[in-house]
């Protein structure tokens, strides 16, 4: 479902070089649920905005659902983005005065669909918020927002969910429900990267990719011996 | 992304900012306003001056003494223009249905203590419809008056009103110059036309006037009432050619005389006024334009405002196309609604103006149609800028903006 090669990403902050990505490689495999995790500064918003179809690596390529992307124009990105992406960000990102039907309909609006609204209830039915369609973000409680994100990323049937601290701003309780809904949607067969600092966040995963300093690195084989012993725990290292 | 659906969104955004959305729009609605009110001004303008013009009577050719003068330098008018110029006008030329010669000048006018100091113009009873002159009440002197130089007069509405109030002039003596001349009528209100009010002057026999009160042999001027359907070009030449006979006026010297035509006056004015409503149309224009200038200074600020609205549109999938109509629809939106607002203050304003002042207004649907298209226009162009910088927006630096 994704397979990077080499990807490289290099900023000039203050006159000096960061390396955001130094030869990053992964691949993950269509029905997996991943969690890329590493601190702040090592290089995974850069490689979840490039796994996004945000932003594209200096070098390498990235191939989403068989298709090379990393060429491709911004539009040709948007449309990426539109189609095979579903975002769901740490605070939300739902359009104000809109209401929950409208900020989920708004992917099939830019994709040219006609038929937007009988998709969207269908999309926030799974999410568990089919009666609350008619209400705005602000009268949404975090959890329920986060719901409607999910909604909205799913809407469109991508190829990668992919979520950006999906729990960093939601209480514990609330994170555990949105993770149970990310473990329900991956059992469905749903493939879904979570980006994260939190080792509790991406112990819901069955796999989790490390990266610090812009590698990848090799995880310490006591965090996730159950993984391993597991043997479904394969990891993309180079 | 369907345009019922971008116009919906684009709606919401202006109504969630009432106050600024109005503000921003407030130049637009003044300046459309302003273009049709003005236009709608001069126009009025144009068309009264052009009726007040066929109004002193179509088919006119005044003859007046050509101003004095060699090289440029012009010293006055000559005195040149006789009773037997206008006989022979009227007795060779054809094509001259009537004429009317004309003298005058400011007197001192009395009657018992009533005073007033206006012009006595001497002409014949011609002169009444060759400039669309009526008589209200009395009548008018005839032409045997004229020619027993009998000491008779007709007065404008404001001088009959000046000297005698309420109560009827006709049969009444008045003082002209301090001599005896009897009321025989009084003339129906003409109205202010500006340059002169037609309607406050006295009338009396031109043999009068010439002889006893001027005491002058030569004509102001002499104006010709040509036939219906007459070449007035042709009439002009013929009756230059015959003045040069009569006055011996050398072969290459100028003409003595001048003659005005009405077509002449028309299209001069025509000029002046079409000069006076694009000058108004243009002063309209600026303020139409910094109108402009204010919705583009609001839709930079929206844009900035909305950068992470604009960040998570992208995220999900919006084309920068798709970004650019979003933002240009909604300056248009502005600009449009402004527009009609402005087009309805405009003509309520031209029609207040026409009702409660002097002046008429007319409204051109022309003049609507361009100041609508007008304001569209400054929608798109001052939208434009401000709509490309946020479809250019990085999606990660947008989503990233607090």
């Amino acid at each position: 479902m994704i397979r990077a090669e080499n990807l490289f990403k290099t900023y000039v902050l203050g006159g000096q070089e960061v390396h955001a990505l130094d030869d990053v490689s992964l691949v993950v495999e269509e029905g997996e649920m991943v969690a890329i995790r590493g601190p702040s500064g090592s290089g995974k918003s850069t490689l979840m905005n490039i796994i996004g179809c945000l932003d594209r690596p200096d070098s390498g390529h990235y191939f989403l659902a068989g298709q090379d992307v990393s060429g491709m124009t911004k539009n040709g990105l948007a449309e990426v983005r539109n189609r095979r992406i579903g975002f769901i960000f740490q605070n939300f990102n739902l359009l104000p005065r809109m209401t929950a039907l409208e900020n989920v309909e708004l992917p099939l609006h830019y994709a040219g669909h006609r038929e937007a609204a009988h998709a969207a209830r269908e999309a926030l039915a799974i999410v568990g918020l089919a009666d609350r369609w008619h209400h705005e973000p602000n009268q949404l409680s975090g959890g329920q927002r986060q719901r409607v994100a999910v909604a909205r990323a799913l809407v469109t049937n991508p190829a990668i969910l992919l979520a950006d601290e999906p729990t960093g701003a939601l209480d514990s309780k609330t994170g555990e429900e949105i993770l149970a809904l990310f473990k329900e949607l991956n059992a469905q067969g749903r493939t879904i990267l979570v980006v994260t600092h939190d080792s509790d966040v991406a112990a819901h995963c069955r796999r989790e990719i490390h990266i610090h300093d812009g590698k990848i690195v090799d995880l310490p084989s006591t965090t996730r011996a159950q993984d391993i012993l597991s043997a479904e725990f394969v990891p993309e290292v180079v | 992304m369907l345009f019922w659906m971008i116009i919906k969104v684009a709606f919401k955004s202006l109504m969630a900012n009432k106050l600024r959305s109005m503000l921003a729009m407030l130049g637009i609605i003044i300046g459309v306003a302003a273009v049709i009110a003005m236009l709608a001004i001069g126009t009025g303008a144009k068309q009264q001056v052009l009726d007040k013009i066929s109004a002193m009577g179509t088919n006119l050719l005044v003859v007046r003494p050509a101003p004095r003068g060699t090289g440029g330098i012009m010293s006055g008018t000559q005195l040149n223009l006789t009773d037997a110029d206008a006989k022979a006008i009227l007795a060779k030329i054809d094509d001259v249905q009537s004429l009317a010669p004309v003298v005058g000048r400011n007197y001192q006018m009395k009657y018992l203590n009533q005073n007033t100091n206006t012009q006595a113009l001497g002409t014949t009873p011609t002169y009444l419809p060759i400039r669309d002159f009526e008589i209200d009440s009395g009548r008018m002197f005839t032409d045997f008056d004229v020619e027993h130089w009998n000491r008779v007069a007709v007065l404008g509405p404001v001088t009959a009103s000046n000297l005698f109030g309420f109560s009827d002039p006709v049969g009444q003596t008045i003082k002209i110059n301090g001599i005896n001349f009897l009321v025989l009528g009084v003339l129906k209100s003409k109205g202010d036309q500006g340059w002169f009010n037609p309607d406050d002057q006295v009338i009396v026999p031109y043999t009068v006037d010439m002889h006893l009160l001027m005491g002058v042999d030569s004509l102001r001027e002499i104006d010709v009432q040509c036939d219906p359907g007459a070449n007035l070009d042709t009439v002009q030449n013929d009756i230059l050619t015959l003045i040069r006979v009569r006055h011996k006026t050398q072969p290459g010297a100028p003409d003595d005389v001048m003659i005005q035509n009405q077509a002449q006056f028309i299209d001069a004015f025509s000029a002046a006024a079409t000069t006076f409503t694009v000058l108004l149309g243009t002063v309209g224009g600026i303020s139409l334009l910094v109108g402009g200038i204010g919705i583009m200074n609001i839709m930079l600020v929206t844009v900035t405002e909305r950068t992470r609205e604009i960040g998570i549109r992208k995220a999900i999938g919006a084309r920068e196309f798709d970004i650019l109509s979003q933002f240009l629809i909604e300056a248009m939106l502005m600009s449009g609604v402004g527009g009609l607002t402005g087009m309805g203050l405009g003509i309520a304003t031209a029609w207040l103006v026409g009702m409660f002042s002097p002046f008429p207004t007319v409204v051109r649907i022309y003049s609507v149609i361009m100041a609508l298209a007008f304001s569209a226009a400054v929608g798109i162009f001052f939208g434009f800028y401000p709509a490309t910088r946020a479809a250019k927006l990085d999606p990660i630096e947008a989503l990233r903006y607090e």
